[in-house]
């Protein structure tokens, strides 16, 4: 055969992948997201720990049971800590500085993440008071992209020993 | 080496699509039926380990989530395989010769209903020069099953004969999917997917989920009457390069099987994981099965294959029927891979 | 296929996730070797002490785990050694009227290589029939440079 010592090897290659999945959320999620359709909070309780969870997934991490009660929860909640984001990145969908925080609502155990806005960034605190700001009903998705962001609400912020546990 | 038995068993039904429930809420209860049956606190379990496939589910580290339904507090030893959860289960025998920890938890699940399952297994083949083909698993499966016709190991009609034999066995199976009388002859009228295989040779779409408990020595004679005891167990693979494999031959299987110690006493009954009916002619011919094992009576995954737990599912039925009293010696077989690459073996036997 | 497999989700909540990932990688020597070869519409292949030439090109040979980097021509005519009819083509397949997947040993190789074969008639089908590569006028060092194999006589 001919000699092939004079191919130079390529270094690399693409190999694209694209696959599509038919995902349904399960039964727990599903009820959480008609819930955020109707502008409403839906937590579910552990029926052996008692904690509320916030978004719910279905079962409770520590006891591994269904969590099937539902607790409508306030719009309210404590910022526990957040950080200011600086950096630019890709995609970014919001205007830098931001900050991202984990609130817990009244009536949750569970904090989760979202963003604030409607104040200065150095003024965000942790303990401090906030309520939800959500899109026009018309413009909800089953989705936590319903929720724009929290604001302050101007109530006193909440003692460390409050919220320290979620830290 | 520390002595080490199958002591329960659960399974989640096999369906074809199961449109409200996520994995974890297939899962949870599957769990928490086997960790009942075994008779142990759930916290007091040594160690977790599961087998599931991102690229399945389309969802990244699916098997974290997971872990909601399983209870990972206080903090538990878990571990993962990227596998059917027989080979989780070959990690938690491992695991148990240790001696620290006596029993442990393995479980499997996936939903492949969500995904296009023979276009997600084509990227397991090699990324490079093979998997930018698109080649989809039914077709690598029906390349080896034209190798056996033509070299004479099987015919298309003995493939309808698997096909309709596991139906019918199936009956008898409640968490079976795939179940019913077909007439062999009436099979070979439909027409090919990738030829030679029709849709009968191939194991159906499946979501499900399955879990074993393991325990050793003492702590399963003490929890369990019949503990299966796992005398032998090994896995084995063939060349990822498909066009350097004798397909009409396993040799991982035969290796397997062979250090598993099939070759040891009779084996009355065999679950094997023949995601193709010609596939089943050759795992028999490989680990030296005659007529005198009773092949696959769950129907085999040809009645349902919930990918990731149907291999672990074949060891706790080969597992139940020691459970049960109704044999001494059985054996259960995965595999993983396109036409049979990867073979696990392993032989149960009651005491 | 969109709507038909949505039919069965109806009424419940769902959604299509598409996964994607670009990709790039890194192939070394070897493999960058033999995709050098197909973007010149030549097939390449490893050679191992023992005599065997390996296409697809292997780093290591599988019988000692040696490093193989001795490099191999081989023709892009040989035989089918075993082959599959695909009457209605996925989306993914490389053809999109019904063709055979195959394996195919090139003539001077020891191993076979996947590919398709656009045999036109699934009676044209048989382990043994010779084969010869369709290339691609535009060729970017990949395996589908080659776009198929095509029957050939003798």
């Amino acid at each position: 055969m001919s000699d092939a010592s004079d191919i130079q090897p390529l270094k690399g290659i693409t190999t694209p992948i694209s696959l599509d999945y038919y995902i349904t959320p399960g039964q727990a999620t599903a009820r959480f997201l008609k819930g955020i359709m109707e502008g409403r909070l839906l937590g579910q309780r552990c029926p052996k720990c008692r904690k509320v969870y916030m978004p719910p997934r279905g079962s409770c991490a520590t006891c591994a049971v269904p969590t099937e009660e539902e607790v409508e929860l306030s719009n309210r909640g404590t910022v526990t800590t957040f950080c200011i984001v600086n950096l630019p990145f890709y995609g970014q969908a919001v205007e830098i500085p931001y900050v991202c925080a984990s609130i817990v609502l009244d009536g949750a155990d569970l904090p989760f993440f979202s963003m604030i806005a409607e104040v200065p960034v150095e003024q965000v605190r942790m303990g401090m008071r906030v309520e939800a700001v959500w899109c026009d009903p018309a413009e909800r998705k089953p989705s936590l992209e319903s929720i724009k962001y929290f604001k302050p609400t101007g109530e006193p912020d909440m003692p460390y020993e409050s919220y320290k546990e979620h830290l | 080496m520390r002595e080490v038995a199958v002591i329960s068993f659960a399974q989640a039904p096999s369906v074809r699509r199961d449109v409200l429930r996520n994995e974890v809420e297939i899962l949870m209860p599957v769990v928490a039926e086997a960790v009942e049956r075994a008779g142990i606190p759930r916290a007091e379990i040594g160690f977790t380990v599961s087998g599931s496939c991102d690229y399945m589910g389309g969802i990244p580290f699916s098997f974290v989530t997971a872990l909601d339904g399983v209870g990972a507090w206080p903090p538990i030893q878990e571990s993962h395989v990227e596998m059917d959860g027989a080979w989780a289960l070959a990690e938690a025998f491992v695991r148990l010769q240790h001696g620290d920890v006596d029993s442990a938890l393995v479980y499997g699940f996936g939903k492949s209903s969500v995904g296009d399952l023979p276009d997600v297994m084509n990227l397991q083949t090699d990324p490079y020069v093979v998997a930018p083909l698109g080649c989809d698993s039914i077709s690598m499966a029906a390349l080896q099953a034209r190798a056996m016709i033509d070299a004479g190991i099987c015919t298309e009609a003995q493939m309808a004969e698997v096909a309709a034999r596991s139906r019918r066995d199936a009956i008898g199976n409640p968490y079976a999917q795939v179940k019913g009388d077909s007439d062999p002859r009436a099979l070979l009228g439909q027409p090919y997917i990738s030829s030679p295989l029709r849709k009968h040779d191939c194991a159906p779409i499946s979501d499900g989920a399955s879990a074993v408990v393991l325990a050793v020595g003492d702590l399963a004679r003490k929890l369990c009457k019949r503990p299966a005891w796992i005398r032998g167990i090994d896995h084995r693979i063939d060349s990822q390069n498909l066009g350097s494999r004798d397909l009409t031959q396993s040799p991982s299987t035969r290796i397997a099987g062979e250090n598993a110690g099939t070759g040891k006493g009779a084996i009355e009954v065999a679950e094997l994981y023949a995601p193709f009916t010609h596939q089943e002619i050759l795992l028999r011919r490989e680990l030296g099965l005659d007529g005198n094992t009773r092949i696959n009576p769950s129907g085999g995954v040809l009645a349902g294959n919930p990918m990731m737990a149907a291999g672990l599912i074949r060891i706790g039925e080969a597992a139940a029927w020691i459970h049960r009293g109704e044999a001494r010696r059985t054996l259960a077989h995965a595999t993983s891979g396109p036409c049979l690459q990867q073979n696990l073996v392993c032989v149960l036997e009651g005491e | 296929m969109t709507q038909d497999k949505a039919k069965h989700y109806e009424g419940v909540l769902w959604a299509v996730h598409t996964l994607e990932y670009p990709y790039t990688r890194s192939v070394g020597q070897v493999i960058g070797t033999f995709l050098a070869g197909l973007k010149e519409g030549r097939v390449l292949g490893t050679r191992t002490p023992s005599g065997k030439v390996l296409v697809p090109p292997s780093e290591f040979d599988p019988e000692t785990g040696a490093d193989l980097t001795e490099i191999a021509e081989v023709s892009d005519t040989g035989a089918v050694t075993t082959w599959a009819w695909v009457p209605e083509p996925r989306a993914k397949h490389p053809l999109r009227h019904a063709f055979a997947w195959a394996l195919i040993r090139l003539d001077g190789a020891d191993t076979a290589m996947l590919h398709a074969v656009d045999a036109g008639d699934p009676a044209r089908m048989k382990a043994g029939m010779r084969v010869k590569a369709r290339w691609r006028d535009s060729r970017s060092g990949s395996i589908n440079d080659i776009e198929c194999f095509v029957p050939v006589e003798g």
